[in-house]
Parts: structure tokens; C-alpha cells; sequence
């Protein structure tokens, strides 16, 4: 076993072990009779509970959107795509797509921004205590979210909030407003919630990607006497590029599932579906609509458009790498 | 800065010292906000947020615990984020050392399936397994005729074991990799069995890895409400549930008080742990690229 090694070959360690010179990486015990037993032993308990709760509920949800039934008769009537085109008629549906995608735009540029922003000063400017900043900006991403929705939920009240508080306080009575309750702003109190919960996310990724940049490239460009903000465009960006690519993608998941379980916690959608985005609506629908199916098929769509526009944007976006 | 400094203190530097103390402030100021309003009286919550506490109103923390029974969610969550945690690494480590280091039939589409299985996010999925586990029950009616899925903690930490396993196996399977093989070949000399060297060791040797995969488990176990909320709709509820039925209740009834009691309860362990561990986690975050 020190110099042949079985090659990697499909089904090679089941039927004729140790035959083929070839030699992969790694050094387990390859190739010996009885290692077809044991790559089973070792697999198949996570493969079977992967496959029972992740890939069989993931098929459910495309096989559901194509039928009807309600509640928990078990009674399914098969009806095609009459789900997705009664879709396009559901003004409650259109607005929770429009919310959700408000809420990427705003937050994902918001977010980035001034991630980019801190992320470039504490490693540039070596900013005194900026560990101790990293420390505090990062603590809303270990906190549940039904403790963030708990916070801003305090935060906002109309009566006794934070806000509404410290606002009366400054006599400043006339700025006051109703955070969670008025259609036109909840949406932006929601943002917000979300801005507080991932901006040191992004920050501490942005930071570490930035930190890997050599030192030498900042000097050549300050001798050729670049401001700051210019050697932020012309050296740190260009060079982050695929890093900020990357959290592009996460910036849409997020905005599709973090907006859905904030605004379950702290909204419920409303008032009057104002603050519902897509998977808020879904859950409606399955649960308290009893509306499995169509439910499901709000799911499908879903996960086609954060797949659709994850690859747009990973598309509009690509550029050669730069090596540095 | 070994710069020369050639306009003597840049003005720059305070305006971005206010600029990131600012935010940082406020992320500071909400949660310890919530510190202490967890301490007042139900009398000192009118008036000015911006007062403290007159004396420490600890009664709020027996309400929370014992009124509103977060202590009993308290258990119900340790239970549940340990059970996931034990049941997802039983089943991954084998699974990531054998994805890492052997080869089979068929070992393409298991990468291929458990890589597609990151993008596939709880939220989707919630629904398709609650009606599953209502099926299972239903056919299981004579046996257990109060049902044995639902509303299992049990079953809860095998339902998180199993969505977290694609991230799990990703994030081990890459660090057994990165093991030198020479370490096995010796202990295969030495006579050692395949389990003996997975267990005695290549696990040992993959702990950093396996840290950070329970760290990232144990907050994404711990913060979930989603998959609770579902799967335990009856009196076991998780903390988090807990804490959203509180929520709920105080709108109602106007007693901020034991609200702010129950979050501090929940907050707490997590920011303990968080300032433990705190270089470990944005070191594996930052190394993994982990949406956390």
C-alpha cells in the first residue's frame, strides 16, 4: 500500500481492488477487499436522511404546484399550470413581489455600501480599536431573528418605542410616526431591521477579502500621488471583484428569506399586506388559506426568480479575474 | 501607518472615527436598551426610554421563567440544538471522510446532489415535510394515536441534522482533503481497521473543522423558529417560539417587562458564546465564504 494505489474508477473498490497503478491524493485504505462495506456503512445514514428531507421535499414542492386540494383531505386533483397562470391575476401576490424586490434593490445597495465603506477603513486606515468595532458589528449576526424582529418591535412602538421616545425627548413630537403600522413606511422599517442584522456580515467578509490585497500595490499608487477614494476604486474594488460577486448572491437569498422570517416575526405582513413579501405570502396560503397547491406554486416561483436573477447578475457582473 | 503624515493630523481620520463609532453605536445602543429595560418596573416603561432602572426589578426574569415558561423552552431548545448537533455529526463525519478520501460508484452524483443541496433553502421545504410527518402519523394512528412526528423534539433535531448535512459534509469533506495522507498510510501499516483510522485518526486531526461546524450548526439550531414553529405546534415549543408567542401576548397585555426578560434569556447564551469564540467564528466564516 505505499506505492500502488487504486484508481479512481467507478466501482473499483467494489470489484477489483487494487488493480491500476494510477495514483490519486489521500492515503486512506483504498482498494482493500470489504472497503465497498464500509463506504456504504458511512454513507448511506446521511444519504438517506438527506434524501427523505431535503431532496423528497424539495421534488413535493414542483410535484404540488401542478395540483389542488385543501387542507388535509387527501383528495388531489391534478390541474397543470392553472395555479401559476391564476398567479398573474393576484394583486396580493403582485405587491408581495414587488416588496420583495423594493427590499433587494434597497437593501443589497444600502448594505453593500456601507460595508465597503467600513470594511475600507479599518483595514486601510488601520482605525484604533478596530477589532473591538469588528466585535460589536458582528453581534446582530449571531442573533436569532425573532430576537431582532423582538428588538425593533420595541424599537418602533408607537407609544413607548425607542424611536417615538427619544423623539418626544428632543421635542421633535411632529417626526413621530406609527413605524410598523403605516403602509408607506413599513417597508423601510423593515430594511432597516435587516441593514442592522447583516451590515457586519458583509463587513467582516469585505475585510477579510480586502486584507489579502498586498501592501505594495497602496504604495506604488500613492507615489503616484492617488487619493484615498481613488485607490479605493482603482486598486481595492477591482481587486474584491469576485468576492463582491459572490455576496451579490447572498444579498438575494437574503432578501428572499431573511425579509420572509422577519417580517412573520415582526409584522405578520401587514398592515394590510404592505410589508408581505413572497414567502410571507406562501406561508399564508399553506397554512391559514389551506391553499397547499397554490401556495407551492408561489414557492416554484420563488425559487425561479432568485435562480434567474442570481444568474443575471452573476452574468452582468463577470469580468476577467485580476490576479495580484 | 509608517506614512509620513506630510499635512500633520489628517482631518479625515476623526470624521471617520465619528463616522464608524456612530454605527457602531448603533448596534450597541438597541440591544443594551433591551439590557435594561429587562430590569424596570412596569411603571418606569412610560415616560422617557432613556431612563434607568431604579433598583433591579429581577421579577421580571420569574415571570419570564415561570408565567410565561421559558424555562421549560429553555430545556426544550438545549435538548433539541445538542440532539441535532450529536445526530448530524454521527451521520457526516463518516459521510465527508468517505466523500474525501474513497472512491465509488456512483461518487459524482452524490457530490453533485449534496452541492445543490446548499441552495436549498429550509424555507421552501418547511411545508412538504410538516404534511409528510402529518401522512406519517396518520398511518402510524393505531400505534400511536397521538401521533409520534409531530411535535417530537426528537424528531425536530433529526429534521435540522438532516438540512444542514449538504453544509456539514461540504465544509468537513474539504478539510479531510487538505489532511496529508501519510498519517493514514502509517496506521494502516500499524494494522489499524478503516474505522480505526477514521475515528482515532483522521477525527482528531479534522477538529478545527469540526469546531466550526458545530459553532455554525449550533447558531443556525439555536436561531431557527421556522422549523419549530411547524413541526412543534404544541406545548413543547422551542425558545424561539417561545419568545414570538411572547411577543405576541405583550401586544395584548402590555406587560414589556417579562418581554424583555424572555429576550434577554434567549439573547444571552448566544452573545456568551459569541464573545468566547468570536475569532473562530469570523476566521471560519471568513475561510468558508458560510452565509451565516
Amino acid at each position: 500500500m505505499t506505492t500502488t494505489r487504486t484508481p479512481p474508477t467507478p466501482g473499483a473498490s467494489k470489484r477489483a481492488p487494487g488493480r491500476s497503478p494510477t495514483s490519486t491524493r489521500g492515503g486512506a485504505a483504498r482498494g482493500r477487499r470489504g472497503d465497498g462495506r464500509f463506504v456504504a456503512v458511512c454513507l448511506l445514514p446521511a444519504l438517506a436522511l438527506f434524501a427523505l428531507f431535503m431532496i423528497w421535499p424539495t421534488v413535493s414542492v414542483f410535484r404540488m404546484s401542478l395540483y389542488t386540494w385543501s387542507g388535509f383531505s387527501t383528495q388531489m386533483r391534478f390541474v397543470g399550470l392553472d395555479n401559476f397562470s391564476k398567479l398573474l391575476d393576484d394583486e396580493q401576490f403582485l405587491r408581495a413581489f414587488q416588496n420583495t424586490v423594493a427590499l433587494l434593490v434597497v437593501v443589497t445597495v444600502v448594505t453593500m455600501g456601507m460595508g465597503l465603506f467600513l470594511a475600507a477603513v479599518m483595514t486601510r486606515q488601520k482605525l484604533r480599536g478596530h477589532t473591538f468595532y469588528r466585535f460589536v458589528l458582528y453581534v446582530p449576526n449571531v442573533l436569532s431573528v425573532v430576537v431582532i424582529a423582538a428588538i425593533f418591535s420595541a424599537v418602533y412602538d408607537q407609544e413607548n418605542g425607542l424611536l417615538n421616545g427619544t423623539l418626544r425627548l428632543l421635542s421633535l413630537d411632529g417626526l413621530q410616526q406609527v413605524w410598523l403600522g403605516d403602509q408607506k413606511l413599513v417597508l423601510y422599517s423593515v430594511a432597516t431591521a435587516m441593514l442592522w442584522q447583516s451590515l457586519g456580515y458583509y463587513m467582516v467578509i469585505y475585510m477579510s477579502s480586502m486584507a489579502s490585497i498586498p501592501e505594495e500595490l497602496y504604495e506604488a499608487s500613492a507615489l503616484d500621488g492617488a487619493s484615498a477614494a481613488r485607490q479605493f476604486f482603482a486598486v481595492t474594488l477591482p481587486l474584491i471583484w469576485q468576492n463582491l460577486r459572490t455576496t451579490l448572491t447572498f444579498f438575494i437569498l437574503s432578501a428572499v428569506n431573511l425579509s420572509f422570517v422577519l417580517v412573520r416575526a415582526m409584522t405578520g405582513g401587514g398592515p394590510d399586506g404592505a410589508s408581505e413579501v413572497l414567502l410571507s405570502y406562501m406561508y399564508k396560503q399553506a397554512y391559514t388559506n389551506s391553499a397547499y397547491g397554490y401556495g407551492m406554486a408561489i414557492g416554484v416561483v420563488i425559487f425561479a426568480f432568485s435562480f434567474l436573477v442570481s444568474l443575471l447578475v452573476s452574468r452582468a457582473t463577470r469580468r476577467e479575474p485580476l490576479q495580484f | 501607518m509608517t506614512t509620513i503624515n506630510k499635512s500633520g493630523p489628517r482631518p479625515g481620520r476623526g470624521l471617520t472615527h465619528l463616522l464608524v463609532g456612530g454605527i457602531t453605536l448603533l448596534i450597541v445602543i438597541p440591544v443594551a436598551w433591551v439590557l435594561v429595560a429587562s430590569l424596570k418596573r412596569k411603571s418606569e416603561f412610560f415616560g422617557s426610554p432613556w431612563t434607568l432602572p431604579e433598583g433591579l426589578h429581577l421579577r421580571n426574569y420569574v415571570d419570564a421563567f415561570g408565567g410565561a415558561h421559558m424555562g421549560r423552552y429553555f430545556a426544550t431548545s438545549v435538548l433539541v440544538t445538542l440532539l441535532g448537533l450529536v445526530f448530524v455529526l454521527a451521520v457526516s463525519v463518516p459521510a465527508a471522510y468517505v466523500v474525501a478520501r474513497y472512491e465509488f460508484r456512483g461518487k459524482s452524483i452524490v457530490e453533485v446532489a449534496l452541492l445543490a443541496g446548499l441552495f436549498v433553502n429550509v424555507n421552501y421545504i418547511v411545508v412538504p415535510i410538516f404534511l409528510m410527518l402529518v401522512d406519517w402519523d396518520r398511518a402510524l394512528v393505531d400505534v400511536f394515536p397521538d401521533g409520534f412526528f409531530l411535535d417530537n423534539p426528537a424528531m425536530l433535531a433529526l429534521v435540522y441534522a438532516a438540512t444542514s448535512i449538504p453544509f456539514t459534509i461540504y465544509l468537513l469533506s474539504a478539510y479531510f482533503r487538505s489532511i496529508p495522507g501519510d498519517f493514514e498510510e502509517a496506521a494502516l501499516l500499524d494494522g489499524a481497521s478503516r474505522f480505526r483510522i477514521m475515528t482515532r485518526v483522521m477525527l482528531p486531526m479534522a477538529r478545527p473543522a469540526v469546531t466550526t461546524v458545530i459553532l455554525f450548526n449550533f447558531l443556525a439550531y439555536w436561531n431557527d423558529f421556522i422549523i419549530a414553529l411547524t413541526l412543534l405546534p404544541g406545548e413543547g415549543k422551542t425558545l424561539q417560539v417561545g419568545l414570538l408567542n411572547l411577543m405576541a401576548a405583550q401586544k395584548a397585555a402590555a406587560d414589556p417587562g417579562r418581554l424583555y426578560a424572555g429576550m434577554v434569556i434567549v439573547i444571552v447564551p448566544v452573545l456568551l458564546l459569541y464573545a468566547l469564540i468570536q475569532r473562530r467564528l469570523i476566521q471560519g466564516m471568513a475561510a468558508g465564504g458560510v452565509k451565516g
